[in-house]
């Protein structure tokens, strides 16, 4: 490899030297785009009139979704807040009186100055319990405001779909047949 | 090289005993005794070629009688090889010979691991603090230092310049005054602090003050687990965080041995262009800005906008991404993204041509820009730089198509060279590099996405499917497994490198087996860069230093992690 050991600065060409062509060669771009941001409209929203369209997939202020009944899916087995690398998930479980239900949050906040939006607990999450909304214009007077509580989270699961955001998905091509995997890997070992 | 010591080492009496070489790693290693550090260094040097330090860090093992390793990372441009030393030091004697005056780019190198480990070097003209606050006890990333642990910040213990090159003073017309610009100054990008010392406008020797950004990435990392690191990874060098979560994963993946799906490969590398491009993009148009030419940014930030889009589309937030998991992606890429590409395809040039139109010829910006802070590719190798502003310096090195990785040698692309090794010559590098990065991407749309899976079927490595969770046992086993306990990965130790936006961003990382990394050092391209700064804004104006910071792109999050 040739490693030069002197720099050759650029020397000018006879346009540059001339200095008008390449001004006015600059001004017709210019004009151009002027006429052309009369014709559509700019790249730029007049948010918050308008927002921008960030997909399905815009991981957002946090949904814990519901059952039917209106409780919580959450069975409150500290998945999410295993997995958040930001530590800001907290749960406090209590006995559910239905037997068929383990498990239920009395306690579920997440510190949304803490969280780093990353989608993670989403993943962990083996009920669907938690999940993502495109809503990301949250601002706060005090950082107490900033902890979201169960009654904050909880929306209908209703909601319509341009309103979600991050959620589990269900690729086909992955469906592969895990017991005969595991079984020709042997057990579950770390 | 690799099988044994090169006849020079073992020829020589002083050497006997003292410099081993240890198997079973990546690339080459040698242990080497402390006592014999430097003669050994200056000999590769000059012996071998290796006119490169890469990177120079401490590595903490407490249980070791020395306990220290300091690793040095070496490459030659003239045999395209690389070295790793260790060097042990006990921690009573933690001591080591400096080589700043070998290569230039150990002085920053070495007051890290001083500041991070309390590693003395020995010969080092300045040997201090660099990223954290003056008043810190402690060095931050041994093993006992607590994580948790927080320090009240003492304002009298400010960080005092240090000016190693200061001209005596002459009779000159101007007194010598000094000034400081930052750290929250808006022409800084970032948040840097510069004293210069000035005579009238011209700046006759600086100290630049860096860590305000710096939030312990490394020492954070060794207390998550491995997949969890990858939204860490994100607020490195974020204008183009994707970069830096495949240079992660695909060193971690090259530890475990992990092949990726031909769509996990095809996936990455577009989003690594779309994200190269839009790096340039951020680090052109600001640099144009600090000269007054403001339009230029619209229009750079009109392609930054449309690659965050398709981003968000893909991974769900536009700036720290978090795209990748370790084994492929968390998820397949939406079904759309062929067009989305085309569209960015379609109107990304006619972009790039008209800022060509507007800048690229202007007489007041070749006048601002042509000559500034010039540096030629030997001595900028000797600083350590890599990337693009290597490339301005007349150096053809992109590890692209040095050391092809991932399908970068089935693309086709040039490197583009400039010799001026100026902020002109950077800048233009940074055009042409766009327009190269388009190519790849245009090339790679042609061909279509792969069939097949976004991520191995390694349940050990990657969560299960969500629908097989819900409904399969021994998918929720491995779901379960996986969260709580966190993959593992073989103890070793790996360097893992590609071109990042900037240079060669570079991860050590050693594990040990346990859930969490034993240490994950990061090789920002900028550091080395930015540790030149001084030197290249020695007699130039205030308003040269000031484009010159532009156009080495310092990203904050990266130098100071
Ligand atoms: S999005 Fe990430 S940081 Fe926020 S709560 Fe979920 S896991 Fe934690
Ligand atoms: S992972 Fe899901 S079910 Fe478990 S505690 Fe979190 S939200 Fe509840």
């Amino acid at each position: 490899m040739r490693i030069p050991d002197k720099t050759k600065p650029y020397r000018y060409s006879l346009w540059e030297k001339l200095y008008l062509p390449a001004i006015f060669s600059g001004l017709k771009v210019t004009i151009s785009h002027f006429f052309k941001n009369i014709r559509k409209s700019p790249f730029t929203i007049e948010y918050p009139e308008k927002r921008r369209d960030y997909g399905n997939r815009y991981r957002g202020y946090h949904i814990l979704t519901t059952r039917p009944d209106g409780s919580l899916k959450c069975v409150a087995c500290y998945m999410c807040a295993t997995a958040c690398p930001a530590q800001c998930i907290h749960i406090e479980a209590a006995e559910h009186p239905d037997p068929n239900v383990e498990k239920y949050p009395v306690v579920y906040e997440i510190d949304m100055l803490r969280c780093v939006f990353c989608g993670y607990c989403v993943d962990a999450c083996p009920e669907n319990a938690i999940i993502m909304s495109n809503t990301y214009d949250m601002a706060y007077f005090s950082r107490k405001d900033s902890i979201a509580g169960i009654d904050d989270l909880r929306k209908p699961f209703t909601v319509s779909q341009e309103w979600l955001g991050y959620r589990p998905y269900f690729p086909e091509e992955r469906k592969v047949d895990l017991v005969k995997m595991a079984k020709e890997r042997g057990p579950v070992a770390a | 090289m690799d099988k044994k010591l090169p006849v020079w080492v073992r020829a020589q009496d002083n050497y006997a005993g003292k410099v081993e070489l240890e198997h079973d790693v990546d690339i080459p290693t040698w242990i080497v005794d402390s006592s014999v550090s430097k003669e050994l260094l200056s000999d590769l040097y000059r012996e071998e070629k290796f006119d490169m330090l890469l990177d120079l860090c401490g590595v903490d093992y407490p249980g070791r009688e020395k306990r220290f390793d300091v690793v040095y990372h070496l490459y030659s441009f003239s045999t395209g090889k690389r070295l790793r030393v260790k060097v042990p030091v006990s921690e009573d004697r933690c001591e080591v010979d400096s080589v700043v005056d070998i290569w230039k780019a150990a002085d920053w190198f070495e007051r890290e691991a001083y500041d991070m480990f309390g590693i003395k070097f020995k010969g080092h003209p300045a040997l201090r603090r660099i990223l954290t606050h003056e008043g810190f006890v402690g060095h931050p990333l041994r093993k006992d230092y607590d994580p948790g642990k927080r320090w009240q910040l003492e304002e009298d213990k400010i960080y005092k310049p240090v000016f190693l090159n200061l001209p005596p003073e002459e009779d000159s017309m101007f007194e010598r005054m000094t000034i400081n610009i930052g750290p929250s100054h808006p022409a800084m990008h970032g948040t840097f602090r510069l004293m210069a010392v000035l005579e009238g406008e011209v700046i006759v020797d600086s100290d630049v003050e860096i860590g305000y950004l710096h939030r312990c990435f490394e020492k954070m990392a060794e207390t998550h687990p491995w997949q969890q690191v990858v939204p860490y990874t994100d607020r490195l060098n974020y204008c183009s965080a994707f970069i830096n979560n495949v240079a992660y994963c695909k060193t971690v993946e090259d530890m475990l041995g992990l092949e990726l799906p031909p769509k996990a490969i095809w996936g990455r590398m577009v989003l690594m262009e779309l994200s190269r491009i839009m790096d340039h993009c951020v680090c052109n148009g600001t640099t144009l800005v600090d000269v007054g030419a403001l339009t230029n940014f619209w229009y750079f930030f009109e392609i930054r906008e449309e690659i965050y889009s398709l981003l968000t589309k893909c991974f769900g937030s536009r700036l720290t991404v978090a795209g990748c998991r370790i084994g492929g992606f968390q998820h397949d890429l939406p079904p759309d993204f062929i067009d989305l590409c085309k569209h960015l395809l379609e109107i990304i040039p006619p972009l790039i041509e008209d800022i060509d139109k507007l800048v690229t010829h202007n007489r007041i910006w070749l006048d601002r820009s042509v000559g500034i802070s010039a540096i030629s590719g030997k001595e900028a190798i000797n600083w350590g730089w890599t990337g693009p502003c290597l490339r301005a310096s007349g150096v053809q090195f992109d590890l692209r198509k040095n050391e092809p990785y991932y399908w970068y040698d089935k693309v086709d692309f040039d490197i583009p060279v400039f010799y001026g090794g100026d902020v002109y010559d950077r800048y233009r590098v940074r055009m042409a590099e766009i327009k190269e990065s388009l190519k790849i991407v245009r090339q790679l749309v042609e061909q279509g996405i792969p069939d097949g899976p976004y991520a191995v079927d390694d349940y050990h490595v990657m969560l299960p499917p969500k629908d097989m969770v819900y409904n399969q046992m021994e998918s929720m086993i491995y779901h379960f497994k996986l969260i709580f306990e966190g993959m593992r990965v073989p103890p070793g130790e790996r360097y893992g490198y590609l071109e990042g936006a900037n240079g060669e961003l570079g991860f050590y990382i050693v594990s040990d087996g346990s859930p969490n990394p034993y240490r994950i050092k990061v090789r920002p391209p900028c550091f080395p860069i930015f540790s030149t700064f001084s030197r290249l804004i020695r007699n130039q104006t205030v308003a040269d230093a000031i484009i010159t910071l532009g156009g080495l792109n310092i990203i904050a999050g990266e130098l100071e992690r």
